[in-house]
């Protein structure tokens, strides 16, 4: 049993349907990556899981069905959904977006999550203090992942990560993902359009095109396979 | 005003629809854009609607006994002016709650010509709008650097500031700033026409003008102006709008309506009040009902909506003999009822109705009128510093 | 001198009354995104609430937080019958909402509790207190100005620091975030709006006893100050709020006495001051934020 299954999900934004029959799995400590085009469908599967988007299917999240769950309730299941454009509070400082993440943990282990984050990414810890509107993509990319981290969930929802920032950045962003998953067994579910990188940690991918699955298989194979790579990756 | 969206996710996504949806062109309840062509049935339909409110609307003087012809003409005036604040926060996107301020200097404008200076009532009219439009002009201006609720606030101001002004620069009957011309002023001009007829006939042909005026307004070069510097001000910009020429001269434009509204009100109800501390305030808040009762943006909108609201003026005092208190909780409740039930106005309302019926009966694909989601998106979210 | 500084006082005293309704505008715009026209009208019929009780013989102090918990109650319902349900509508809507709110308040209050002037028992000893240069303090004034800086400090530390008060502030910043990360958005938006009647009811009742009567008009014209000070104070900061108050009722006060031209038509005063701030500061005097969107 995976830890998270879509079983053919269909749904979208009231009359305009986006998700045609999604059927998806995320196995336990695994990285599985979408990607395809504009338009896809990509963003909405996501927002499907996190609860924002009505949809009809059965979504189950270790074993139990989350579907028509709200995004608090998903959230409080251990789901953490990073969302497109990261979503950082700009008003709050940069240890207020940590603390946001931590908002329902009841444990006396925050602080220290907080400092073993600030070691992680030190630039966030120099800022602490900092409006978080105020820093750049990547820094805010880092915020919004180590926020994500900061309620211990065991899926990680990430959408295009890799937008608008430099491929520099998005690389120490993708190693980090890569750690997080090898060090700490986290299952992660990401969106790209930066095939590439997303491939290389990922183990499982699907190709998603216009509300369904095209292509999937391991992430090894699409990265390699020509067609694959020409029809739908657009490399 | 931000355009709204249908079809946003059904399930009570907080905030606004996701960022990657996109709303096309014509989405219903905003301003069609650009005058699409409609459907036969469609422009049947508008066409037997238009000759019947026409009829109505010329007969109903002679059917109707004076006092509901006074309600009439009263709708009239405030119809005038909720146009003229349409062309301002409909068209334009500047919020002002202050129009009723504008509305009393045509009222005083009027009455103290006819009163002091002995004109006759319709050359003060011309007078009025002039004057009322180059206050607009005046306010327009400090109104470049204000935006949205602080303007709405300063506007405010001005609606409470102007009875203050009143009372201590007007001296009318016992020293009080209120100003009543004699009914003979406004006697008919038309023989065989009643005094009610007259004056109802008056605002009626003023009012056509004015939306005939209005019409073109946005139908044309300015019209568009208006709207792209209400929808995307940095875009207007570079493509050459003039944003600081296009706002003062709606600003000066939407005072003027309100101040035309202001002089025929002195005719009509045979007085200038500036006595009453918040009927300015309530004159401002009527005509911003009136237009988002109507719909906003639309041309018949205000219009509907004034009648609808001297209506439901004169209904609830009738509902609640003894209890004229209730009026404002009434006339409250009806406002909040409208938003939630039909937030487009009615006009909005008919024209979601007649385009759905358009779209039953053509034959081609339906324009896009639901968002279309797209995974594209700009760089960032609103937190990003590129 | 001494009139000047019993000018000063006057305004200080008006200016805590416009700082306490422009705190409970900020509170609401900071938590929800809304400028409540209302709220002056629910000050008004909380203040009715805490006089109708005291009539009934309960202690002023314990009237009012009767009637506060009431207003805090009563804020929380109006959020999610009248303005949750705007949610993703034009801005434009929800402010006719609360001008609806506006007229159907005021007109209920007058209906339930009649139009004649009452009087509302003051919480605070009567007399005053002498000032260095022969100016005097009235004692209610300077039980307002505690309570208003307890307030403000409460509502610092609430804000601030606490995990309630982070919750609030991350749905005012970014609403469909906060619910990502499990925080029940529309139950802070409901807190928001009741904490702020709670803070009017307050206001109001301590305004209306500092009064010799009150009726439906007393929060009328206050409001027009409160917005001018909330507008000054760039609608983002409590602090702000206050401060602005203070400056707005002693300007008017000033200007009251020493401006005979402008005799009658003093409202100009907190009109000029916003407008003249904010065409040299657009956020106001403490705002960050651009407050642009209706």
């Amino acid at each position: 049993m995976s830890l998270l299954e879509l079983d053919e999900v269909v749904g979208g934004y009231g009359q305009v349907q986006v998700l045609h029959g999604i059927d998806l799995a995320v196995d336990e400590g695994k990285v599985a990556v979408v990607l395809g085009a504009n338009g896809a469908g990509k963003t909405t599967t996501l927002r499907a899981i996190s609860g924002q988007v009505h949809v009809t299917g059965d979504i189950r999240f270790a074993g139990t069905s989350i579907v028509g769950k709200g995004p608090e309730a998903v959230s409080k299941l251990g789901i953490a959904h990073v969302p497109q454009g990261r979503g950082t509070f700009g008003e709050l400082t940069v240890e207020e977006n940590l603390r946001v993440g931590a908002i329902n943990r009841r444990d006396n282990d925050i602080q220290r999550d907080l400092d073993r984050w600030y070691g992680v990414f030190p630039r966030l810890g120099e800022r602490r203090t900092q409006e978080a509107g105020s820093m750049s993509g990547g820094e805010q990319q880092m915020l919004a992942l180590a926020r994500a981290m900061m309620a211990r969930p065991r899926l990680l929802l990430l959408d295009e990560p890799s937008l608008g920032l430099a491929p520099l950045v998005t690389r120490e962003l993708f190693t980090r993902l890569g750690d997080l998953n090898r060090n700490e067994g986290l299952s992660i579910l990401v969106v790209e359009q930066n095939a590439n990188l997303a491939l290389d940690i990922g183990q499982w991918g699907y190709v998603l095109e216009t509300g369904h699955i095209a292509v999937e298989g391991p992430a090894e194979q699409l990265h390699d396979d020509e067609a694959v790579r020409k029809a739908y990756l657009g490399f | 005003m931000a355009t709204e969206q249908t079809g946003a996710a059904t399930e009570p996504v907080l905030g606004v629809a996701p960022p990657d949806v996109m709303v096309a062109p014509a989405a219903a309840g905003t301003t069609p854009p650009l005058w699409p062509p409609v459907p036969r049935v469609v422009f049947v339909a508008r066409v037997i609607i238009g000759v019947a409110l026409s009829a109505a609307a010329l007969y109903a003087p002679f059917y109707f006994q004076p006092t509901m012809n006074r309600v009439l003409s009263q709708a009239i005036y405030l119809a005038i002016a909720a146009m003229g604040l349409n062309l301002l926060l409909g068209f334009n996107g500047q919020v002002s709650i202050g129009h009723g301020a504008f509305y009393g200097v045509g009222a005083f404008t009027s009455a103290i010509l006819m009163i002091d200076y002995g004109w006759s009532f319709e050359p003060t009219i011309i007078a009025s709008a002039l004057l009322t439009g180059v206050f607009g002009l005046l306010v327009g201006l400090p109104a470049l650097r204000v935006r949205g609720l602080y303007l709405a606030l300063v506007t405010l101001g001005l609606a409470v500031l102007f009875p203050r002004v009143a009372q201590k620069f007007v001296d009318g009957t016992g020293g009080r700033p209120l100003l009543r011309p004699s009914r003979k002023e406004f006697s008919s001009l038309i023989e065989g026409l009643a005094d009610d007829q007259w004056v109802y006939f008056l605002s009626l042909a003023i009012m056509v003008a004015l939306f005939f005026l209005a019409w073109n307004l946005t139908r044309g070069r300015v019209g568009r102006a208006m709207v792209a510097v209400r929808d995307q001000e940095l875009a207007a910009s570079t493509v050459g709008v003039n944003l600081a020429g296009t706002k003062v001269t709606t600003f000066a434009i939407s005072a003027a309506y309100a101040g035309v509204a202001g002089s025929l009100s002195v005719m009509v109800d045979a007085l200038a009040d500036g006595t009453n501390p918040v009927l300015y305030f309530q004159r401002s808040i009527e005509f911003l009902v009136a237009m988002t009762i109507g719909g906003a943006a639309t041309m018949l909108g205000p219009a509907v909506g004034a009648l609808a609201l001297v209506l439901l003026r004169r209904n609830t005092q009738d509902l609640i003999e003894g209890k004229e208190i209730l009026a404002p909780a009434i006339y409250g409740a009806s406002l909040i009822a409208f938003v939630f039930v039909l937030p487009e106005g009615v006009v909005g309302g008919v024209r979601r109705l007649l385009a759905w019926l358009g779209r039953r009966s053509s034959a081609k694909g339906r324009p896009p009128t639901h968002p279309i989601p797209d995974d594209s998106h700009d760089i960032g979210g609103p937190n990003e510093r590129t | 001198m001494q009139l000047f500084l019993e000018q000063v006082l006057n305004g200080i005293g008006n200016g805590v009354v416009y700082g306490s309704v422009a705190l409970a505008l900020v509170l609401i715009f900071r938590t929800t995104g809304v400028l409540n026209f209302a709220q002056g009208e629910m000050a008004l019929f909380s203040t009715y609430i805490s006089w109708k009780l005291t009539e009934t013989g309960l202690p002023v102090v314990g009237a009012i937080v009767i009637s506060m918990l009431i207003a805090f109650v009563a804020g929380g319902v109006l959020q999610f019958t009248l303005i949750r349900p705007m949610e993703g509508r034009s801005q434009l809507n929800v402010v006719i909402v609360t001008l609806g709110l506006f007229l159907a308040i005021n007109s209920l209050a007058q209906l339930f509790f009649g139009t004649d002037p009452q009087l509302m028992p003051s919480a605070f000893p009567s007399g005053g207190v002498d000032l260095f240069g022969g100016a005097r303090i009235q004692k209610d004034t300077i039980g307002l100005i505690v309570v208003l800086l307890v307030e403000c400090l409460a509502l610092w530390v609430l804000l601030n620091k606490t995990r309630l008060g982070l919750k609030l502030r991350a749905v005012a910043a970014d609403p469909v975030s906060a619910r990502l990360h499990g925080i029940r958005a529309g139950w802070m938006l409901m807190f928001g709006w009741a904490l702020a009647a709670m803070i009017g009811a307050l206001a109001g009742s301590l305004v209306a006893a500092e009064r010799t009567g009150f009726d439906a008009t007393l929060m009328q014209i206050i409001l027009v100050y409160a917005l001018a000070a909330a507008a000054l104070g760039g609608f983002d900061s409590i602090w702000g709020a206050v401060i602005c108050g203070l400056i707005v009722g002693i300007a008017d006060a000033l200007t009251i006495q020493y401006v005979d031209a402008l005799d009658g038509i003093e409202v100009v005063v907190p009109l000029g001051l916003i407008l003249v701030v904010l065409i040299v500061s657009p956020n106001g005097l403490f705002g960050k934020r651009t407050v642009e969107r209706v």
